[in-house]
Formats: C-alpha cells, structure tokens, sequence
C-alpha cells in the first residue's frame, strides 16, 4: 500500500530535522521530503477515485497485542486524504523559503512532519486503538507547534488551554468508541459497524463524538482555544492547523454519525444544525471584531465548520426520515465545503504568513497598500478572500449554493420542529454568509490595499518563489473547483454512496456543465457558463469603451472631496470599518459599548475613545468553570498537608469502605 | 436556436433600457417636484460624455480600481441578462438561478467596495463599510424570500416560478405578499433609493453608494455610474418576473406573443418607475443605523412568509 510506505516517510524526515537540525539545508530537505509525501499521498487519494473504489485494508503487526494494527482506505478516507494532502503539500512547499525565516527553525522543523503524518494516520485508521494514538499524535505535535515561539506569554497561554481542549477531546472519543465497540471489546471499525447500540448508548455516541471531535473542530461553545492557538503557530502550521486539522475532526465526526454508528436520530441533526448555525453567525462576527490578521482567521475557520456542520445535521436528518437522495446531497455539500474551505484557508494563511515574513506586523491597521509593493502575495490573497465570500465563479459558492439547495428542501421533513427550524437556521446561514462578506472586504482592504499605515508597510517586499507558487497553486485550486463543480460533485458523490446509500446524481436532465443535482426544474447553476459569458462581457464591455470613449488616463493626487489628507492614519482603520457592524449586532451579542472623551474648549488633551467589549462564551462558560476548577484543586491541595496519623486514619476508613462494597455485593 | 437569438437580444436590451429607466424615474421625480427636469435620454448623454472624459486614476490607486469597475459593470450586466424580462426562453436561464444572481450582484459589490477602499481616503472607507452593513442583511432577506418562493414553486429559478405564478399554481398567498414586501425593502436598499440611500446627495458624509465611487471620473465612472441604472432594472425585472409575471412569452411562443411580451415589460417597468419616483418624493431618507432596523424588519418579513407557509397549509 503505497498510503503507508507515504505515512512512513514523514518518521525518517523528523529524525534527519532533529540530528541535521543545525544546518540551514537540512530544514529545507526535510521540507521538501514533506511536499512529495504529501503529493504522493494526494495522488494515490485521486487515484483511488479513478480505480474500481473497493475499500483496501491492511494489518500490520504491531499495536496491542490482541488487537493489531488495521488500516483501511475507503472512499471517504481517500477524499479527506486529498484534503488534507493538498494543503499539506502546499504548506510543505510554502516551508522550504519560510522555515528559515522563522525565529527558531530547530522547534518547528522536526515536527512538522510527525505532525503531517499524525493527522494522515487518522484517516487510514481503522480501528479505535490506531484512530486515537493518530489523534493524539497530531494533537500533541500541533501543540508543540504552537508552543514554538515559547518566549511569548500569549503563545504559551494559546498553548496551556489549547491542551486542556485537546485533553478534553480525547477524554469523550475514548468512552465513544469505548461504548462503540460494546462488551464484547470489538475494537475494530468493522466489528463496531455491525454492532447494534441500545438507546442510551447511541445517544451518547453521538453526544461524546460531538463534543470530542467538535472541540478540535471549533464548534461553539468549545471553540475558544482555537482563536488563540491556531495564530500562535508559525503561519504554515497555522493554515495546516486551521485548514486541515479542523477537517480532520470533521473527517472523525463523518466517521462515526455516518459510519460507524451509522443510524443517529433525525433529533440530533436539528441539534447540529443549531449549533452549527450560532457557530457559524458567532465565529463570523467574532472574526469581524478582530484587529490581528491571523486572528481573524481563524475566527473565519469556525464560522466554515458551522457550516459545514449545518451540512452535516441537515443529512443525518434527512437519512434518518428516508430521504437518502437528500441526505445524499446534503452529505456532498457538507464535504465539498470542508474541500473548499481547506483550500481558500489555507491559501489565506499562507499569505498573512507572507505578509508577516515582509512586514513583521499582523495587526491590520499597521498595514495598507500592500498590493503595491506585494501583487502576487495580494492577488492570491484576493482569489481566497472572494471564494470565502462565497462569490461566483470560485469554489466556497458552489458548496454554499449545494448547502442552499439541500437547505431549501429541509421542509420535506416530517418533524414540525424541523419545518420551523430550518428556515431559521436558513436565516442564520445567510447571515454568516453576508457577513463572511464584509468580513473579507474589511480584512483585504485594510490590509493591501489603501495607503500603508506603518514605516514596515511602507517598506514591505515580495516574498520568496517557493511561497509564491505555494499561494499561486491554492488559488488555481480554488478557481478550478469552481469553475467545473460537476466534475467535482460526481466525484465526492461517490463518497456518500456507501453513506447515505444512494448515488447523489449531479446533472440531471441538463448536462455536464450544468450542476442541478436534484432536477432540471429545481434550480440549477452552472458555473462554467457564468465564467464564461461574464469573461465574454468584460472583453465586450472593454471594447465598447475602447472604441466609443478615449483611452487617455491621467494620475494625480486622491481628489477625496478636495479635502486633501496626507496623513496615513486619517484613513479608514479596521476599527472604523467594522463600527456599523459592531453597531447593528454587537451591542447584543459583545455588549459592545462605545465611549468618547471629549475635552472642554481650550484644553490641550487629546480626545480619547474607548471601546469595550465582552467575549460572551468566555465570560459565561469558562471563566466561571475555570473557578469552580480553581476551587475544587484548592480543596484537593489541603490533602497534600495532613498528620501521618490522618492519612493512616483515611486509609483505613478506605479500606472499611471498600470491604463493605464487597459484602453488599455478595 | 431561438433560446440564443433571445438570449442576444435580452443581454442588449437590458443594457438599451437601463439609462431609459434611470431617465424615466429623474422625470417624474422631477415633475412631482414641480421642475420641469431633464430630457429622458440624459442618462444616455452624461454617460457617453463620461466615456470621452480622460480619467484620473488616484496616485496611491492600485490595478484593483481600474480593473473593479469592468468586473461590477460585467456582473451586474450578466445577472440582469439572466432575469427574463420578456420571454423566459433564454440560453443562460439555467445558468443562475435566484441564489447564484443575489451572488453575482456580491460578486459585484464586494469589487465596488474594495475600489472604494483602494485610494485610502475616509470617504471611500465610510462607503464601503456602510454598503456591507447594508448588504449584510440584505442579501439574507433576499435568501429566505427565495426560500419562500422555492417551498411555493418548489424551483429557485426565477422563470421557473413566474411560470407556475402565471399557470395559476398559487392563488392569493399571505407569503406571496410578504415575500413581495422583503423583495421591494431590499430592492430599495440595494439600488441605493430613498429612504436608504439618496442617489442625488451632494453632502458626503450621508452618501453610501456615491461614496465608494467617489474618485471615480470618465470611462470609469461611466461603467460604475451604468452598473447602477443595470442594477435598478434587475430588480424592476426580477419584481416583474416573479410576482406579476403575467404576458411574458412562454417557450415556443411565437413572434406575436414575444412582441406581447415585449410591450407588457415595458408597461410593468414603467408603472414601477413611476411608482418608485411618487415614493421616492413622499418619503424622507433615514438615518445610517435606522436602515439596520428597516433591513431587519425585510428580513423578518421573508423568515414569515415561510413559516406562514405552513400555516396556510396546516389550515
């Protein structure tokens, strides 16, 4: 299997990172061991479309004792492959110039493939043992990661409760597949597929693989470290950890509702879609809010998992009602989008990574007009911020539009409380959607373009090649997947087959290019023919202008309503751009509240404006659970400080206690 | 072949009738002000003046502000092609239903927006920032209004739905007119009318749309200044289409019928120009953050018809 002689390489390239550490060459190496594996197993995920699709397995001796070691590649893990490899091999070419930009290259490097081959080891495990030492494997790696720039307090913050998550992560995906594989200790994916689960026990299958995988996706309310740790992390680990590792999760949740457990309840799917949509509202206009590039980011990356979770609800839902086309194609959406999302992620990431390499600064209103000095870090940046603003012809809007469709026939559902409950969460899609928007117009536009607002802004300059064409090819992706969306639906179609049980067709009734998956009256689009008639109409539109108008262009100063600024900083910042925004949602959802501080007439001190906000999921969930943990650990502590004589009194006590357990049992 | 013939014809009619439109509203605008006004064919003069005009482009202006208004003028042209005005036998109508047209004309905000942002100055900022305000509940009213009309319809194309309208498939639904209510705010909003927007202010600080344009001059600004008259003739034409879709000519429909047609879209986007221009005069413009509480309220509006949906055929 050429899938685990790929997996294998990535061990050798961390040891060749750990002993050849100290010389500039090796890194770069190692970097590019990590591009072929990666694209090795990217293409043998593509090729494994293009072949018969029978699922192959392998066990290899090792693992426990008893149980062995058993892979497996289906049609699902073959598609996240992709996902995953696609990015990978991205970030791995983006490493070979930014590795050595970075402060300490010794504490990122060796780990960069262990933690690459982590998370492809999830997606060919297949049993629970390989499945949850992959897991922890990529959690650990990533952790170290982000612990990479040690000296800052707010990364080891980031770092602190970014382990606590991944702990917690863990600690429900054990009693899952614990209760998965039932008493009779079935430990392999097979035995827990024909396994049959009591009530109580599928309720809470479903419950754990939610909070377990939904922590390490981001889903709100368990999102908070997110924000916190994937910026932390140098800019390729960062889109690896927001574009990839997210989809991983998703890859593990899909795995266990659609797989595994294989008959979820339509009641959890409203549950999902619920949460998927406060997800998907709150980590937009979380991201809106934010001053930190890299932050705003990934503030984005948990309003595209709301999404993708909505996808996800809506198809268990339908599969559960019977309406296996449905759910068929809602499963398409929910995956074409973490494909999709993977991709413009990752691409964003890689270019704050480049605008951090030239300028030093993430904050965006120490930025500005980048595009100038930085056009092809800035147009690729623009080729992703459109397609996460979900915008024809490029790939976020086709999987939105799919998420549309399926939504839109959410009220075949029996249930009233779906019927009710899908056009709110309807609503809250096209509100995230909206604000996505806005989110990304104010990101690129503070950001490259307009007049710099620093000295480093003003003295910013490309990046190296190996970055470039890393960016350059995340952003061909993006177009391409959405501009033959067809191509790209039969193919994940054949990934929900084995799911959902039925075939999603693509184009009926029309044809290739048009993609109308349900029928040819039921609403279509074809993005291949909006390109092209649009691009046909600019050319038209370029002549027309050129034949019956002048050609003459003149520059000069900004006219600006004659009211000539030459100062950079009167210009529109971040803050100013999200004040309407903040206006209209934020005074519920942030308690935003706005404070000006005027000085009398004839004073000299300058005007002051404060703004304060307050993080609602912070405040209300953690901070007081991080009490009552303070607490409980402070009560424990007093253990610590006893008399011999006391802890020989409690032993005892014990003792009686537990002999007296035995007797009742008897 | 019929279907491309009428395709070529609408994509060129659109784009001859906008400026009219445009004209038409200024017009009765006018006259309901007691001026005498311009000539109806303005629009058309002060947009090939434009384009004889030299244009200044902006020193600190990148390649994104001249490239932005070809992309808007491009999307906005594309989606009002789309729309069937007079018959719903067009090449491109499967291309974008109702969901992929509300993304083109984002597709055409978002470069509008970014142009304004381009040269760094305070008003092109304020435009921007208050036209994704706007935009950010606009365009989920007009998504539920087209999740109504698909539950309704059960397409989301809009020639699809004006078919089953006219065919008689819905009688008089609460939902028809609450997803008419949510189409016609947002319409307003969208096109920059009164009450959201005045499309004649001269005072910067209350401009939305005319602020993101603002450093815009000659070929340019001819393009922005067009993209806009499209816009408003889009959703002339979207209203038409969907809730009074009544002559327009049906697949295989013959010369006669396409001429019919022809003349009952040109009546139906005149009576709405006028009635927009009698509106426009009766109202006041509201405050910037009072738009939030009108594009909410469309909103709402749209999630009702839904839910009202239910309601109907419960009883």
């Amino acid at each position: 299997m050429t899938v685990i002689v790929a997996l294998g390489a990535f061990l050798p390239l961390a040891v060749l990172a750990i002993v050849g550490g100290a010389m500039a060459a090796v890194h770069r190496v190692v970097y590019a061991g990590c591009f072929l594996a990666a694209a090795a197993l990217a293409l043998s995920g593509l090729f494994f479309f293009g072949g018969p699709a029978a699922p192959q397995t392998l066990v290899l001796p090792f693992g426990l004792p008893w149980l062995q070691a058993h892979f497996r590649l289906d049609a699902l893990a073959a598609f996240f492959l992709i996902i995953v490899n696609l990015s990978a091999a991205a970030a791995s070419l983006y490493g070979v110039a930014y590795g050595a930009h970075l402060p300490e290259p010794r504490r990122v490097t060796p780990l960069f493939p262990l933690f690459l081959g982590g998370m492809n080891a999830v997606l060919v495990a297949d049993d629970a043992f390989i499945f949850l030492v992959a897991w922890e494997f990529m959690s650990l790696s990533s952790w170290l990661l982000v612990l990479s720039e040690h000296r800052s307090a707010e990364s080891r913050h980031a770092a602190f409760v970014y382990l606590v998550m991944a702990v917690f992560g863990t600690f429900c995906l054990l009693p899952a597949f614990g209760l998965l594989a039932g008493a009779g200790g079935g430990y392999a994916f097979d035995a827990m597929r024909a396994s049959e689960l009591g009530p109580v026990a599928a309720t809470l299958v479903v419950l754990l693989a939610l909070m377990g995988a939904g922590s390490k996706a981001g889903v709100v309310p368990l999102h908070a470290w997110l924000p916190l740790a994937h910026p932390a992390a140098p800019s390729h680990v960062s889109a690896l950890m927001s574009g990839v590792m997210t989809k991983v999760a998703i890859y593990g949740l899909v795995r266990v509702l659609f797989d595994l457990h294989g008959e979820v309840a339509w009641w959890w799917g409203a549950v999902m879609m619920v949460v998927g949509g406060v997800t998907a509202v709150l980590g937009v206009l979380y991201a809106l809010m934010q001053y930190d590039l890299k932050r705003l980011l990934a503030y984005s990356t948990v309003e595209n998992v709301g999404i993708v979770v909505i996808g996800l609800g809506l198809a268990i839902a339908f599969k559960d009602e019977g309406e296996a086309a449905l759910a068929a194609l809602a499963l398409v959406a929910a995956l074409y989008h973490a494909l999709n999302h993977s991709l413009f992620k990752s691409l964003l990431f890689l270019g704050a990574g480049a605008v951090l390499t030239a300028t030093g600064e993430r904050r965006l209103d120490r930025l500005g007009g980048l595009l100038h000095r930085m056009p092809t870090t800035g147009t690729a940046f623009l080729v992703g911020a459109a397609a996460i603003s979900a915008l024809p012809p490029l790939n976020g809007f086709v999987s939105e539009w799919l998420i549309f469709q399926s939504l839109f026939r959410g009220p075949a559902l029996a249930h009233w409380t779906m019927k009710f409950g899908v056009p709110v969460v309807g609503a809250m899609l096209a509100l995230a959607a909206a604000l996505a928007a806005a989110c990304f117009v104010r990101a690129f536009g503070i950001a490259f373009l307009g007049r710099p607002r620093s000295q480093v802004a003003s003295g910013a300059a490309e990046v190296e090649g190996a970055m470039l064409a890393a960016m350059v090819a995340l952003a061909v992706l993006c177009i391409g997947l959405g501009v033959v969306p067809v191509t790209v639906t039969g193919a994940i179609a054949a990934v929900a087959e084995p799911l959902t049980g039925v075939r999603l067709p693509t184009a009926v009734g029309l044809g290739w290019p048009w993609l109308s998956p349900v029928s040819s009256i039921r609403g279509s689009y074809s993005a291949t023919v909006v390109t092209l008639s649009g691009l046909a109409l600019i050319a038209l539109t370029a002549f027309a202008v050129r034949r019956f108008g002048t050609r003459a262009l003149r520059r000069a100063p900004a006219w600006d309503c004659g009211h000539r600024e030459d100062i950079p900083n009167a210009q529109y910042s971040a803050d100013s751009f999200a004040q309407p925004l903040r206006r209209v949602f934020g005074t519920t959802v942030f308690a935003a509240r706005e404070q000006v501080v005027m000085p009398p007439p004839g004073d000299i001190e300058p005007a002051r404006f404060t703004l304060h906000m307050r993080d609602p999921v912070w405040d209300g969930l953690y901070a007081p659970l991080a009490r009552v943990v303070g607490r409980l650990a402070d009560l424990v502590n007093r253990l610590q400080f006893l008399t011999v004589r006391r802890y020989l009194l409690m032993m005892f006590g014990t003792l009686v206690a537990l002999l007296l357990m035995v007797a009742a049992r008897q | 072949m019929t279907s491309f013939v009428l395709q070529v014809v609408q994509t060129l009619l659109c784009i001859a009738l906008a400026p009219l439109v445009t004209g038409l509203v200024r017009f009765v605008k006018s006259r309901l002000q007691g001026r005498r006004g311009p000539s109806l064919l303005q629009p058309y003069r002060d947009l090939y003046r434009l384009l004889q005009k030299e244009a200044i482009v902006a020193d600190s202006a990148s390649w994104l502000f001249r490239f932005a208004p070809y992309v808007t003028f491009a999307a906005v042209w594309l989606a009002a092609a789309m729309v069937p005005s007079f018959s719903t036998e067009m090449l491109l109508t499967p291309a974008a239903d109702l969901i992929a047209l509300v993304a083109l004309l984002g597709l055409a905000r978002f470069f509008t927006a970014l142009a304004g942002m381009d040269v760094g100055t305070s008003f092109g900022g304020i435009g921007a920032s208050r036209e994704m305000m706007i935009a950010s509940l606009a365009e989920p009213a007009m998504l539920m209004m087209t999740f109504t009309l698909s539950l309704l319809a059960g397409s989301t194309a809009p020639a699809i739905i004006g078919g089953f309208v006219v065919g008689g498939g819905v009688g008089l639904e609460v939902s028809l007119a609450l997803a008419l209510a949510a189409v016609v705010m947002v319409a307003i909003a969208e096109t920059g009318r009164i009450p959201v927007d005045n499309p004649a202010t001269h005072l910067e600080l209350t401009m939305v749309h005319e602020a993101m344009v603002l450093e815009y001059s000659g070929r340019h600004l001819a393009l922005m200044e067009a993209a806009g008259m499209l816009r408003l003739l889009l959703y002339m034409s979207l209203i038409a289409c969907i809730f009074a879709p009544w002559g327009v000519a049906q697949p295989g429909a013959g010369l006669g019928g396409l001429a019919l047609g022809f003349v009952a879209y040109c009546g139906k986007v005149a009576a709405m120009a006028v009635a927009l221009a009698w509106f426009e005069s009766m109202i006041a413009k509201m405050r910037v953050f009072r738009v939030a509480d009108f594009l909410g309220g469309a909103l709402l509006l749209a999630v009702l018809a839904t839910i009202f949906l239910y309601v109907s055929e419960a009883v």
